[in-house]
C-alpha cells in the first residue's frame, strides 16, 4: 500500500519533470558531472598510485636495497681532465661492506650482493646487449624468480667458479632462435658458459630502475652467473668503452639486496645501514633504496590525492545541488497554484513535501544513475587513449551515487518546506 | 435517485449524503479577523450565522469586500474562523489542526474553481483521482468509479487528454467530475462559469443542476443574478454580515413545497 503510494508519487515526479525536459535534463547534467567525475578522478588516481605500489611491491617490503653510485665529484674529475687520466676510479659497495651488513646488522636474513656488468652476449652470428649479473644462489630467495627450465645457480657453481650462466626467457629467444639454448653455450667477452637453466623474472621494477642506464634496450636480457666466476673472469677492474676513449672503474659490487626478517625488522635496520655505511664511505658512492618507505610514501601521497580530487568533486556535486535546488525554488514559484489545488483537494503539507522532495531525487539520483554509466565509462576511454592505468573502485561508485541521492534529498528539502508551508488560499489566488 | 451520483462502483468512503434536510452545515456567530500589521486589522466576519440542509442549493452573493470569499474558504475549511463554531457533518471543524482540515477537505468536500484548476501534467483520468491520492487509497480499485464520471460529465471518450487539448467547458466538467470522486458531503463552486461564454456556461450550470437535483448539497459564491437565480435560497454578504436571504421557490431545481 505505502509502496505503491511512493511509486505513484515517483511517477507523478517523473510526469512533472518530463514536462520541462530541457530544464530538468540541463539541472541533472550538474549531478552527472558531478558524479562522472568523482568517479572518474579516483579511477585514475587509484591506477596510478596501483602502478606505483606494485613496483613498489615487486621490490620486496622486507628489502633494503644499496646501490652503488658513482660519486658526482668523482665523476666531475674525470671529465674536467683534473684526475689522473687512464687511472681506474675507485668507487662503490664492498664486499667487505656484503660481509659487514650481513654479520652487524640485527634482524638480516641474507645479503645478496650483485655485479652487474654490460657486455655483449654472442652465440654464432647472435649477439646481444645483457646485464650480465654475478650472484649468488640464494638470489632467488630476495627476488621472485621462475624457473621455467633446468636450475638457477649452486653453491658447487659459486665454490668452483663454475663457467655456466642462467639465461631469462627473453634472451633465449632472442639469442637461440629455433634452438635448444640447454644444449649450448653462450660467449661473453673472451670466455664460454654452459646455459643451465632459463628463467623468468617477475620483479620487473629493478630492472626498470635501471632502465636509464640501458636506452633502448630490452629489459629482460639478463644472464646470471656466479659471483666467483664473474670476479675471475671480469676482474675487479671494469674498462668501458666511450666514443674515442674509454673509462676504467673500480667496483666491486653495484648492487646489495638486504633481505631482512620482517617490515619491523626494515624500519630499524635502515638508519644502522646507513651509519654502517657512513664509517666506510667518505664519499656518497651509494644509495639507498627501502621500498617499505617507498610504499608508505605512495600510500600518504595517494591518500593526499583523493582528498583533493574528493574535495574536487564534491565541489562540482555541490554546485550541482544548488542548481538542482535553484531550479526546485522555479518550479515551487511556477506550481503554486498547483499546490494551492492539491491542498484543497485534501493534500497534507507532507504530502506535498514528499511530491517537490521525490522530484528533486529523482533528478538527482537520475542524474547519479547517468553519472555513474558515464563515469565508470570515462575511465576506459582515458586507459584506452593514454596508457594510463584506471581501477573504477566499487565504494567510489557508492560514495558518489550516495552523495548525488543525499543532495537530493538536502538540496530538495527547502523548495519543499517552502512548497508546503503555502497558504492554500493564497496558493490558489496564485496567477 | 437518478443514477448521476448513484453509480455502479461505490465511493470511496461510507456513502455521506446525507438525508434530504439534515442540517449538514451549521455556522454559530464566526468571526474572522486578519491582522495586516501591528494594530491594523481586518474584520472580514462579524458573526455569521448559517445553518445549510441536505440537498439545499444555495448562492452566496455580495460585493467585494463583503466577506463572501472568506466565508467561501471558511466553509471549505481552508481557514479557521478567529471565533464561533462550524460544524460540518455534526462535526466542529473550527479549530481542527491543518492536517486534520486536510483531511476534512478530502473527504467531505468538493470544489470547483472560477478557473477550473486542473493540474496540467496530469490527464483527464489522472485529475479526477487526485482527490483520492490524498486518502491513501489504491488508484487501481477506483479506476472504474472515475471512467464512470467521465462519462457522466460526457468526457468518456477524452479519458487520456490533457487539460490543454479541452476548451474551458470541457475543462470545468472535469473539475466537476473531480469534485464528485470522493462523494463530498457538499460542493463549493467559486463562481464555477466566470471564465465561460454564456452558452457553456448555461450547460455547466445544467449540469451543476443535476447534480442537486440528484442530492448533492450544492453552494455557490457568484455575482451573477442570472448563476444565483438557479440557487433555491441565495444570501446576500455585507460587511461581514449576512445583510439578506431570498428563497427562490422559481429556482428550477427548487423542491416542491410538500418537502420544503
Amino acid at each position: 500500500m505505502l509502496s505503491y503510494q511512493i511509486l505513484s508519487t515517483i511517477r507523478l515526479g517523473i510526469k512533472s519533470l518530463l514536462l520541462h525536459k530541457l530544464r530538468s535534463g540541463l539541472t541533472m547534467l550538474g549531478i552527472i558531472f558531478g558524479v562522472c567525475s568523482v568517479i572518474a578522478m579516483l579511477a585514475i588516481g587509484e591506477g596510478a598510485s596501483y602502478e606505483a605500489q606494485e613496483a613498489i611491491k615487486k621490490l620486496g617490503s622486507n628489502n633494503i636495497l644499496i646501490r652503488s653510485l658513482k660519486p658526482p665529484e668523482a665523476a666531475r674529475q674525470q671529465t674536467g681532465g683534473g684526475g689522473p687520466r687512464g687511472m681506474s676510479l675507485k668507487y662503490g659497495l664492498t664486499y667487505d661492506d656484503a660481509a659487514r651488513l650481513q654479520a652487524t646488522i640485527p634482524g638480516v636474513k641474507r645479503v645478496v650482493p650483485m655485479r652487474i656488468i654490460r657486455e655483449n652476449v654472442r652465440f654464432g652470428r647472435n649477439e646481444v646487449p645483457c646485464q650480465v649479473i654475478g650472484t649468488l644462489p640464494f638470489y632467488t630467495e630476495v627476488t621472485h624468480v621462475d624457473v621455467l627450465r633446468g636450475r638457477f645457480l649452486t653453491d658447487m657453481d659459486e665454490l668452483f667458479k663454475n663457467n655456466i650462466c642462467v639465461i631469462t626467457a627473453g634472451l633465449a629467444q632472442r639469442l637461440f632462435p629455433g634452438e635448444d639454448p640447454m644444449l649450448h653455450s653462450v660467449k661473453i667477452d673472451a670466455f664460454y658458459y654452459r646455459v643451465v637453466g632459463i628463467i623468468q623474472e617477475t620483479a620487473r621494477a629493478e630492472q626498470r630502475a635501471q632502465a636509464g642506464k640501458m636506452e633502448g634496450q630490452p629489459l629482460d636480457n639478463n644472464v646470471y652467473i656466479p659471483l666467483s666466476t664473474s670476479r675471475t673472469r671480469f676482474g675487479e677492474v671494469l674498462i668501458r668503452r666511450l666514443a674515442g676513449s674509454f673509462e676504467a672503474e673500480e667496483v666491486q659490487l653495484h648492487q646489495v639486496t638486504v633481505q631482512m626478517q620482517d617490515t619491523a625488522a626494515v624500519q630499524t635496520a635502515d638508519p644502522q645501514i646507513r651509519t654502517l655505511l657512513k664509517r666506510f664511505h667518505d664519499q656518497n658512492d651509494y644509495e639507498l633504496i627501502v621500498p617499505l618507505e617507498l610504499l608508505r610514501q605512495a600510500e600518504a601521497t595517494k591518500r593526499r590525492f583523493n582528498i583533493v580530487l574528493g574535495s574536487i568533486a564534491a565541489i562540482s556535486l555541490l554546485v550541482g545541488g544548488i542548481g538542482i535546488m535553484n531550479i526546485m525554488l522555479a518550479n515551487v514559484t511556477e506550481r503554486t497554484r498547483e499546490i494551492g489545488v492539491r491542498r484543497a483537494l485534501g493534500a497534507k503539507r507532507r504530502d506535498i513535501t514528499l511530491q517537490f522532495l521525490v522530484e528533486t531525487v529523482v533528478l538527482s539520483v537520475g542524474g547519479g544513475l547517468i553519472g555513474v554509466v558515464v563515469g565508470m565509462l570515462t575511465p576506459v576511454i582515458v586507459s584506452l587513449a593514454t596508457d594510463m592505468k584506471t581501477i573504477v573502485t566499487l565504494w567510489s561508485v557508492l560514495v558518489a551515487f550516495g552523495i548525488s541521492g543525499a543532495v537530493g534529498i538536502i538540496f530538495g528539502l527547502y523548495p519543499a518546506r517552502a512548497a508546503a508551508l503555502l497558504d492554500p488560499i493564497e496558493a490558489l489566488r496564485h496567477e | 435517485m437518478s443514477p448521476a451520483v448513484a453509480l455502479a462502483t461505490p465511493p470511496p468512503a461510507a456513502p455521506q449524503s446525507a438525508s434530504r434536510g439534515q442540517a449538514i452545515i451549521v455556522l454559530e456567530a464566526i468571526h474572522k479577523i486578519y491582522a495586516l500589521g501591528e494594530e491594523a486589522q481586518v474584520h472580514a466576519l462579524r458573526g455569521v450565522d448559517l445553518t445549510v440542509t441536505a440537498g439545499s442549493y444555495l448562492a452566496i452573493m455580495g460585493p467585494s469586500g463583503s466577506g463572501k470569499s472568506t466565508l467561501l474558504n471558511l466553509l471549505g475549511c481552508l481557514d479557521r474562523p478567529t471565533a464561533g463554531r462550524y460544524y460540518l457533518g455534526g462535526e466542529d471543524v473550527s479549530q481542527m489542526s491543518d492536517d486534520a482540515l486536510s483531511e476534512v477537505r478530502g473527504r467531505k468536500i468538493g470544489f470547483i474553481f472560477q478557473s477550473y484548476n486542473l493540474i496540467p501534467q496530469l490527464s483527464v483520468l489522472e485529475n479526477i483521482q487526485v482527490p483520492l491520492l490524498y486518502q491513501g487509497l489504491d488508484l487501481r480499485d477506483y479506476e472504474a468509479r472515475c471512467v464512470e464520471l467521465a462519462r457522466l460529465v460526457g468526457l468518456g471518450d477524452r479519458l487520456h487528454h490533457r487539460p490543454n487539448q479541452l476548451s474551458g467547458g470541457q475543462q470545468q466538467r472535469v473539475a466537476i467530475a473531480r469534485s464528485l470522486v470522493n462523494d463530498p458531503l457538499m460542493i463549493l463552486a467559486d463562481e464555477p462559469t466566470g471564465n465561460l461564454d454564456s452558452r457553456t456556461g448555461a450547460e455547466v450550470l445544467d449540469l451543476i443542476d443535476r447534480l442537486n437535483r440528484d442530492g448533492k448539497t450544492i453552494i455557490l459564491v457568484t455575482h451573477d443574478d442570472r448563476v444565483a437565480s438557479r440557487a433555491h435560497r441565495v444570501i446576500h454578504m455585507r460587511d461581514g454580515l449576512i445583510d439578506r436571504e431570498v428563497i427562490n421557490r422559481a429556482a428550477p431545481t427548487a423542491p416542491t413545497p410538500a418537502h420544503a
